[in-house]
């Protein structure tokens, strides 16, 4: 039933630059099916390349990999709490402490499997996000920034309390043994810790993925895009809000484990404000509300320190710093918008 | 009450709802009854109280006294995310859509409240939340055919003319499957046609779909054209109620519109 005829005739003759735009939009409406089998044939080669890439690299190579894809992990969670919910979080180092610890803590000093540290760490921190997301729900913004921000610079001071100590290991840290492949697999500690991570970090992936367009995703970006219509069309806001702070914690916290593994040791300055800004950082240099950004951000946060260390080992803080912003200036959405507008163009050139 | 013999059921029953912030007194022992299958229409000076009532009625506001029954149950202990799955949809006065979205991501959103899924079930896509998925879809699907909104449904709505937003607003508004529709000021910024079209359309969704509507408005010739029943509020007090034709003529509401001794 065609209720409005007239109406869109209307808007289409009175809005010419939305007119434009539509006649520009429609023949590429077929253009969205393939595109999404492109999407697909990439995201295969993708994995075809990631599985064979620790055949041919170094260890140590493997090992910066397996950090950036951990990177990825906890960039993936504040992606849902920040470019899907809406809200801020300058917290996120003390999730993935929480998480490196949990680790720590079950397999040097409980002898229990590094695989079941990976649960325990992101149901521990499901349930510690969660109840930090609900204080959190009378804050909005700036000042939920800042409650975050002092659950950030609290951790590392936690961490070192002496009482915890028998488990922490004060400032000492503790030092993890690293596991080997299973099975009699022949590859090294640092090949199968490269696979485990992928193995994980796809299912994380996916289920993220999975979620975001599914009915919990819409009604966690509606909350973003406009709480007071979300509550009217029947979303419990400080539900899914709450829900989302502990989901993103969760996924921080299983990088947090990880990390641990891989690294072999945890240290409480290892988990200052210093990390969770990277993970800010890493979200907004892959793109907020993007999933596949977090890889980019990840690799950010781990190879462009080491670079700017190169180029200048005294002044590698500025040139850091001039490297953000150069890339800020080149990709002002991020590598999603980047990576938006070489397709775009390329299909209208392609025409 | 009025002469306009409605033989619905009541639907909503308003009761004697006053409502007073720090010494300001919004709404002021107001009553009105809405019959199934009625359009009402709630009309007032600017500051009359409409908007208040309206907050009340989608519980975003709770009265400071009297009560307002939904199909004879009051909702007034019930959370403002509640409403939708009772039956009570709305649309806001300057349109409230969910802009980073797509048109068919909102209408879909709108279906929220009559299904379910969880965090766990949408993450693994569980059968359950597969079926609830599909659910939506042709729900959303329907009403994009309704309000003819194929050729903008896979486009964000933040770009879209007004006009059509506010046709994705009721799109939205109607997947909730709603008993009592509510529309906040539906013709604020549309032209002549599309007012026209707008009060065709109010009342052909509430004989195709069953639903009664309260609209909120200042347009006094879109409400007197559709509504088969008006309230008039002023300074939060009722002043006038019963049909377009008899309410028009009233002096009070005269009086109200025009002021002083104009009657």
């Amino acid at each position: 039933m065609s209720v409005q005829k007239e109406t869109v005739a209307h808007h289409d003759i009175g809005e010419s630059p939305e007119g434009a735009q539509r006649a520009i939009a429609r023949p590429a409406a077929p253009g969205a099916k393939t595109s999404v089998q492109t999407r697909h044939i990439l995201f295969v080669a993708l994995l075809a390349l990631a599985l064979f890439i620790p055949a041919f690299t170094k260890n140590f190579v493997v090992f910066q990999l397996t950090q950036t894809m951990v990177y990825a992990i906890a960039i993936v969670g504040l992606n849902l709490l920040t470019g899907f919910n809406g809200q801020f979080s300058l917290g996120h180092s003390a999730f993935y402490a929480v998480g490196a610890y949990t680790a720590a803590i079950m397999m040097e000093q409980m002898g229990v499997s590094y695989v079941w540290t990976l649960p325990a760490a992101g149901i521990l921190c499901f349930i510690l996000g969660f109840l930090f997301g609900l204080p959190a729900l009378r804050l909005e913004g700036v000042y939920l920034a800042l409650a975050t921000f002092a659950l950030a610079a609290a951790t590392p001071q936690i961490l070192k309390l002496s009482p915890l100590e028998q488990w922490t290991g004060g400032v000492q840290g503790i030092v993890i043994t690293k596991p080997d492949a299973p099975f009699g697999l022949p590859l090294n500690q640092d090949q199968w810790l490269y696979y485990f991570t992928l193995i994980v970090g796809l299912i994380l992936y996916l289920a993220a993925r999975n979620l975001v367009t599914s009915r919990t995703g819409r009604a966690l970006m509606a909350i973003r895009d406009n709480p007071i219509a979300a509550r009217s069309m029947g979303v419990n806001t400080s539900l899914y809000k709450a829900s989302a702070f502990g989901l993103s914690a969760l996924y921080t916290g299983v990088a947090g484990a990880l990390g641990a593994i891989i690294v072999q040791f945890v240290a409480p300055d290892s988990f200052t404000l210093t990390l969770s800004i990277g993970f800010l950082v890493g979200l907004v240099v892959g793109g907020v509300g993007w999933l596949p950004g977090a890889l980019f951000g990840g690799a950010f946060l781990l190879f462009v320190p080491n670079i700017a260390e190169n180029i200048s080992k005294g002044l590698s803080g500025a040139v850091y710093g001039l490297l953000l912003i150069l890339l800020i200036y080149v990709m002002p959405s991020g590598v999603a918008g980047f990576l938006q507008m070489i397709v775009s163009k390329a299909r209208g050139g392609a025409k | 009450m009025s002469g306009a013999s409605q033989n619905g059921a009541p639907l909503l029953e308003v009761r004697d709802v006053a409502v007073r912030f720090e010494g300001i007194v919004a709404l002021d022992g107001v009553s009105f009854t809405l019959r199934k299958g009625q359009v009402l229409g709630l009309i007032g000076p600017n500051g009359a109280g409409k908007t208040t009532m309206f907050n009340c009625l989608s519980r975003l506001y709770t009265p400071t006294s009297g009560d307002v029954l939904f199909e004879g149950k009051s909702i007034l202990g019930r959370p403002a995310h509640e409403m939708a799955a009772i039956g009570i949809g709305r649309t806001f006065q300057n349109v409230a859509l969910f802009s980073r979205l797509t048109v068919r991501e909102n209408v879909l959103i709108g279906g929220h409240s009559h299904t379910s899924s969880n965090f766990v079930g949408d993450s693994l896509r569980l059968p359950g939340s597969r079926h609830t998925e599909s659910q939506l879809e042709s729900t959303a699907q329907e009403l994009i055919d309704y309000l003819d909104l194929n050729d903008v449904a896979d486009r964000p709505v933040a770009g879209l003319p007004f006009g059509t937003q506010k046709r994705v607003e009721l799109a939205r508004a109607l997947s909730a499957r709603p008993k009592l529709l509510l529309l906040d000021e539906p013709a604020g910024g549309l032209n002549h046609d599309e007012l026209h079209e707008l009060g065709r359309l109010v009342r052909q969704i509430r004989d195709d779909r069953d639903v009664t509507v309260l609209l909120v408005e200042h347009h006094m010739g879109l409400v007197m054209s559709i509504s088969d029943n008006v309230v008039a509020l002023n300074f939060g007090k009722k002043i006038a109620e019963g049909p377009p034709d008899a309410v028009r003529k009233d002096p009070e509401l005269i009086r109200a519109y025009l002021g002083g001794d104009a009657a």
